[in-house]
């Protein structure tokens, strides 16, 4: 049907956007299916962020010693302080040794042990027997299991002949009046060109957000389009106020050091040389889940006990491994030691500090992959023809702290159960719908507005000005009073970023305009984050609340209670609602909330 | 700091020239990466591709004072003045740093980059020995970023013939997988006045590759491969 503006149209069963694990997971699928499919992405499949992940991916395998999927369930739960919603934990979890082997019969290179099997790591949270002592669960290659991952996934999907767009970048997402979703609008971004993908399904995997923080572990393109897309379309974003600060950040640069480096033995020390986890944690130590952890961290450096002139790092110690396995085990590690820390492992300590890192919240999903919002009472209606995965969707799996391995994990398997939704989704949908007559019209007024502004903002300026304000307000430690005054400052922040301006106007390769259309979804995300911080009155996994801590007949600070139950923030009313953590498996009984110690 | 950086820009001139950038950096500023964002806060018409900044994606290859890197992993206390940068040599430019890198991801997709195995596969995973497993280290880790395929004489003459050294490390990364079935296929592939016989063992991309792998040798394995068969 026409469009007004007649931006050119494209029609495919299904799109993808993104090419990190979880969309080439998908995609996979679909091409398989013999879909018509087209991968939307920003950057060449093998440069998506996904690349970076170093230490594995959790699986049950029990390869190293007696394992199961009920003791990886429970872990999970544990680990996202009993927010993540327990159907798809156990779906996770069940699948995860499946998604595992299949990913080794496509020809991932794991590690692997004397008698041929695929080598697994201990891990940080992960127990044998609910919480008994720690288990290798983590299948791994070497520090490098985020690249083994994702090029074997894009060569699996060269395999399947699956069709790429690669260097677009998508904008927004078109809905119809029913709220149906069609498809997005998306930018060459070699020549600047617009151009609708319709689609009977659409699936968003377009990673996480981490780059609204000044101190991040994340690359340069994790700036939470799929959420400021599905934001502006009226969909609310689900538990943004949960975000990971991995402990092992190196201090200074911000450059993940795996915590696969502790899961190999390697401790952390204080100041005064101290193995502080000891008290924190007793039974886990340095392997208790991240949010311990990195509160255990600020902590001895808030309480003057950080080690360097400054006191304001935490030490990693791995020498005492020796320079065979870390060689073997840790190669990728010690090259970033040397680069961004200057020292070598095998001699010297590594400085840390914790680092923000994941985004537990985003586009709310069942474990379908199928996207859920609250409608007519139900709390989890379908979005007819649209699917998130992989970070950016909220299963909700990792609750309020995400277990490391887990995403990995979350990627294959919610980017297998996306796929298949989807397959089903078009078997019973078989006709394109018609796009709204206005379609395409938002993106191509904002590209407009950012092509015409004059004496606007800076875009650096501005995306500073919020990664400070996230960082200072809403971080390892959150303060009522500094939240409060946070959600005024974001939102100064964010009115600024209405007027960016840029000096680029060339139409070919333009990355001043992409950083410019980042920053307004990052600015979302940033948002979303703060108003859901600062309206969550309780202590939970990674929310930390200062005025929320150890008050009698709590336990950690939680308020099962009254916050038992997930943020969704919408933009048009910057409201929030509730919707109830699902504490039902599929199969098994319920873990019901308990003291989370480790 | 001073920088000489070759500018492009099709949709306004006429040819590449360079431009002159005199930066005053942060002490936080470490890597060329840094200092090239660092540019671009002040002139936002720069155009490079960048991501992980920490040498995994392979986005940011470029021509550094001469010789191919990753920006995010070259330290600026190691360049000499003025830092003289251009895209990578051979490949048509697109803008600025910013090449068209088709033809690499051609020759990548020509060697079937993927386990070829025709048995179904098995309940658990596939089996395989450390030592076997060990095979793969050095092949396994490359990151596509495209500093040693253009760095290599062979390449710039005939990048659409010689599949360059790496794709040719992943040739050999399959070839040397237990899991793969294909070799005999994988050879015939490579069997060809250029395809694989183009490289002169010149060595420049061992010298460049960013993550110390060594594609020379890998060509030389399979060479050996082609030879053994032959006989
Ligand atoms: C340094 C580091 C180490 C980690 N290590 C581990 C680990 O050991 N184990 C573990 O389980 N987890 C780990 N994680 C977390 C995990 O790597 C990520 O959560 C996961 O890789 C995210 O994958 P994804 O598929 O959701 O997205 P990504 O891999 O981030 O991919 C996003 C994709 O979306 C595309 N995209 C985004 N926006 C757009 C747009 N507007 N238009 C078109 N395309 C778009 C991008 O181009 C990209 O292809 C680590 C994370 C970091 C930062
Ligand atoms: S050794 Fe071969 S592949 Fe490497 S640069 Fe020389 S000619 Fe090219
Ligand atoms: S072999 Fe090295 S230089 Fe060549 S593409 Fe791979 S990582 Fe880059
Ligand atoms: S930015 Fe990823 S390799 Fe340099």
């Amino acid at each position: 049907m026409a469009n007004p503006a007649s931006i050119p149209v494209r029609k495919y069963d299904a799109i993808v956007v993104g090419a990190g694990g979880s969309g080439l997971r998908a995609a996979l699928q679909l091409s398989t299916a013999g879909l018509k499919v087209a991968v939307l992405s920003k950057v060449f499949p093998t440069r998506s962020h996904t690349v970076a992940a170093q230490g594995g991916v959790g699986a049950s395998l029990g390869n190293m010693g007696e394992d199961n999927w009920h003791w990886h369930m429970y872990d999970t739960i544990k680990g996202s302080d009993w927010l993540g919603d327990q159907d798809a934990i156990e779906f996770m979890c069940k699948k995860a040794p499946e998604a595992v082997r299949e990913l080794e019969h496509f020809g991932m290179p794991f590690d692997r042990n004397e008698n041929g099997t695929i080598y697994q790591r201990p891990f940080g949270g992960h127990s044998q027997n609910f919480g008994e002592k720690p288990v290798q669960r983590s299948c791994c290659a070497a520090d490098r299991t985020g690249h083994a991952m994702l090029h074997t996934l894009y060569q699996r999907n060269v395999f399947a002949n699956t069709q790429f767009f690669v260097e677009w970048m998508a904008l927004d997402l078109i809905r119809d009046a029913h709220g149906d979703v069609l498809g997005v609008t998306a930018m060459e971004m070699e020549t600047g060109e617009t151009m609708i993908f319709q689609a009977k399904a659409t699936v968003f995997a377009t990673g996480g957000a981490g780059r609204i923080y000044a101190s991040s572990t994340n690359a340069f393109i994790n700036t939470g389009d799929g959420l400021g897309m599905a934001a502006r379309a009226g969909i609310p974003l689900e538990d943004m106020e949960f975000w990971q600060f991995h402990p092992t950040g190196v201090a200074g640069a911000g450059v993940l050091i795996t915590e696969g480096v502790r899961g190999e033995g390697g401790i952390l020390l204080n100041g005064n040389g101290e193995r502080f986890m000891e008290r924190y944690a007793p039974t886990m130590k340095d392997l208790a889940s991240r949010d311990v952890v990195s509160r255990a961290m600020a902590t001895e450096i808030k309480e003057g006990r950080g080690a360097g002139p400054n006191k304001d790092y935490i030490l990693l110690k791995l020498d005492h491994l020796g320079p065979e396995v870390i060689n073997k085990r840790l190669p990728g590690i010690r090259e970033i030691a040397m680069k961004f820390a200057n020292v070598d492992p095998i001699k010297e300590p590594i400085p840390v500090v914790p680092t923000c890192h994941y985004q537990m919240g985003g586009i709310p999903t069942n474990y379908r992959g199928e996207v859920v919002i609250p409608k007519d009472g139900n709390p989890n209606s379908v979005v007819p023809g649209f699917y998130a995965a992989g970070e950016v969707g909220c299963a909700s799996i990792h609750g309020a702290n995400r277990l490391g391995t887990n995403s990995l994990t979350d990627l294959l398997v919610m980017g297998k159960s996306a796929g298949d939704s989807v397959i089903e989704f078009i078997k019973q949908n078989p006709e394109y719908k018609d796009l709204p007559a206005d379609a395409g019209q938002a993106s191509l007024a904002r590209l407009a507005k950012l092509e015409n502004q004059q004496n606007g903002e800076n875009v650096h300026a501005v995306g500073d000005a919020m990664r400070q304000t996230m960082q200072a307000h809403c971080g390892v430690f959150r303060f009522p009073d500094m939240l409060t005054e946070g959600v005024t400052k974001i939102k100064e922040v964010a009115a600024r970023a209405e007027r960016l301006e840029i000096k680029d106007k060339s139409k070919v390769f333009n990355t001043a305009r992409i950083e410019a259309l980042e920053l307004q979804n990052l600015i979302e995300v940033a948002v979303s984050t703060m108003v859901s911080a600062e309206n969550r009155k309780e202590t939970r996994g990674a929310h930390d609340r200062a005025d929320f801590h150890d008050r009698p007949g709590f336990v950690n600070g939680r308020d099962d209670e009254n916050w038992l139950k997930h943020s969704l923030w919408y933009k048009g009313t910057d409201k929030i609602e509730y919707k109830p953590v699902n504490l039902n498996p599929l199969t098994v009984e319920s873990f019901a909330p308990k003291a989370r110690t480790y | 700091m001073k920088f000489n950086i070759l500018r492009y820009d099709p949709d306004q001139d006429q040819k590449p020239y360079f431009k002159e950038y005199d930066i005053a950096l942060e002490p936080s500023d470490r890597m060329l990466l840094d200092a090239l964002i660092r540019i671009k806060s002040v002139d936002d018409t720069l155009a490079l591709r960048r991501s992980c900044r920490e040498g995994v994606c392979g986005s940011d290859a470029m021509n550094i004072n001469g010789k191919n890197g990753l920006a995010c992993v070259t330290k600026i206390s190691d360049l000499k003045e003025p830092v003289v940068l251009k895209p990578l040599p051979g490949l048509p430019i697109i803008r600025d740093l910013i090449v068209d890198m088709t033809q690499f991801f051609k020759q990548y997709h020509s060697i079937k980059p993927f386990v070829i195995n025709h048995d179904t596969p098995p309940e658990t995973e596939r089996l395989q020995s450390p030592t076997d497993r060990l095979e793969l280290d050095g092949l396994y880790e490359c990151i596509l970023c495209a500093c040693c395929s253009t760095a290599c004489p062979s390449f710039w003459w005939n990048p659409d013939k010689f599949v360059g050294p790496a794709g040719l490390l992943a040739a050999y990364r399959f070839i040397a997988d237990t899991r793969d079935q294909a070799t005999n296929e994988r050879l015939d592939n490579l069997e060809d006045p250029y395809r694989l016989f183009r490289c002169h063992t010149i060595m420049n991309c061992v010298d460049v590759c960013p993550k110390g792998l060594n594609p020379s040798l890998a060509i030389g394995k399979i060479k050996e491969m082609m030879v053994k068969r032959g006989v």
